[in-house]
């Protein structure tokens, strides 16, 4: 099956700063995927590399098995929902889906419609006078009946309520469960995606941290607690992800394929929140690190 | 037909509370032969999850025989685990009220008992006894 991303070595410098260098990425189809990093990680760089906004400076990147906006036909497979889900204002809610029927060819106006009605959207309100939550289920409806194969959303949740955001999530779930659609969608928060998603990307630092199912991460991560020791050696397939001790305990979150057989380890699963936040907080020390060693070399 | 939750901190996996909870409905009795379970789309839709979440759940509990898809239709439940396992329930949780007799007597608190319990539970799962 064709790879819904397909990034290998994708890089995008502006002027002398790496956005997002080194990303190799295999994202299967069908998946809902979460893109989770904090701001300023490269999330919107990488989406805008998918949609064909933005040019590689390095690598290259496919899409459905295509150049990112390569032809008219390869963009009405694609639809994207921009950050601050942009609208236009003065045109009303039937105006948008004129729009989306003309600019459209794979166009499905009674999709359209049924969720406007879904939605209780009057036609006639103009974009600039909805609701936050309204106005990014109005985008998501533009963007589910263009009937594409792929959806990419930017921080689609970040600016919703509680209520507007398990709202809007609902309805991406009942497009993604309709026809199949693979979505990937990006958010600085993981409890957002932590139900929705079923294949996450950790992006943080410009680069690719951590890139998998979701349940396949789940059962390789584990916290071991016991008494202190070097983390060093351990077993040469569990990879130490991030070590806190005390002068008699250690704490440590590894990531292994196997089982840890060693008995004098305490073993806990680890869940997705703390999981994200470990690959988190050693891509920061990296940087840290780096602009630490950059600075006493200059 | 049978309205799923989630509990987020429960710690155990929405595809595992879903199961869990067609099992527990099943053993309860308010899920018998021939009813239907929500479709996908309606989990989905009401909860918010990903599709493949509850994909897994209906094909594990296809899996062990209780459920059965049919194409186009839904998914059904065909067989009942109460029947069987239900006149067992009453002999059993009167050894385990005198047994939480003994623990008290012991001086075991509810979390010493609750665990105790679990701890048991566990290393007999590992054991492949559970």
């Amino acid at each position: 099956m064709t790879a819904v991303l397909d990034a290998s070595g994708l890089g995008k410098r502006y002027g002398h700063r790496w956005a997002l260098r080194d990303c190799t990425l295999q994202v299967p189809p069908g998946r809902v995927v979460g893109l989770v990093g904090p701001n300023g990680a490269g999330k919107t760089t990488l989406l805008h590399l998918a949609v064909g906004l933005l040019q590689p400076s390095a690598g290259q990147i496919g899409v459905l098995g295509g150049k990112p906006a390569e032809s008219p036909a390869h963009i009405g497979r694609v639809g994207f929902v921009a950050q601050e889900t942009p609208l236009y204002s003065t045109l009303s809610v039937a105006d948008h889906l004129r729009l989306g029927g003309w600019l459209n060819p794979r166009w499905d106006q009674h999709l359209a419609e049924r969720r406007i009605d879904q939605l209780g959207l009057d036609r006639t309100q103009r974009a600039g006078k909805l609701s936050g939550g309204q106005r990014a289920q109005l985008a998501l409806t533009l963007a589910i009946a263009k009937r594409p194969e792929l959806l990419v959303l930017d921080e689609p949740v970040a600016s919703l309520d509680p209520l507007a955001r398990h709202e809007f999530l609902q309805h991406l779930m009942e497009a993604a469960a309709d026809d199949g659609v693979s979505v990937v969608l990006s958010s600085h928060l993981v409890a957002d995606l932590e139900r929705v998603c079923d294949y996450l990307i950790v992006l943080a630092g410009s680069r690719v941290q951590v890139a998998g199912d979701v349940e396949e991460l789940l059962a390789s991560h584990h916290r071991l607690t016991g008494a202190r020791r070097d983390p060093d050696r351990l077993p040469s397939d569990q990879e130490v992800i991030e070590a806190s001790h005390t002068d008699r305990q250690s704490t440590l979150l590894v990531r292994s394929n196997g089982p840890i057989l060693d008995p004098a380890w305490t073993v806990e699963q680890v869940g997705l929140e703390d999981l994200v936040l470990a690959y988190m907080r050693r891509a920061g020390e990296a940087d840290r690190a780096r602009k630490t060693h950059l600075g006493s070399v200059g | 037909m049978i309205e799923f939750h989630l509990n987020a901190s429960s710690g155990v996996s929405p595809y595992q509370q879903l199961v869990q909870q067609v099992r527990r409905a099943l053993v309860l009795g308010l899920l018998t032969a021939g009813d239907q379970l929500p479709t996908v789309k309606d989990v989905v839709a009401q909860l918010a999850i990903n599709p493949n979440t509850v994909l897994k759940a209906y094909r594990e509990l296809e899996h062990s025989g209780l459920v059965a898809a049919r194409a186009g239709v839904g998914t059904f439940v065909t067989s009942t685990l109460s029947d069987a396992s239900r006149s067992a329930h009453g002999p059993l949780r009167q050894e385990l009220e005198s047994w939480f007799g003994k623990a008290r007597r012991a001086g075991l608190d509810d979390e010493s008992i609750e665990a105790l319990f679990q701890d048991t539970f566990r290393s007999l799962d590992t054991q492949g006894v559970a």
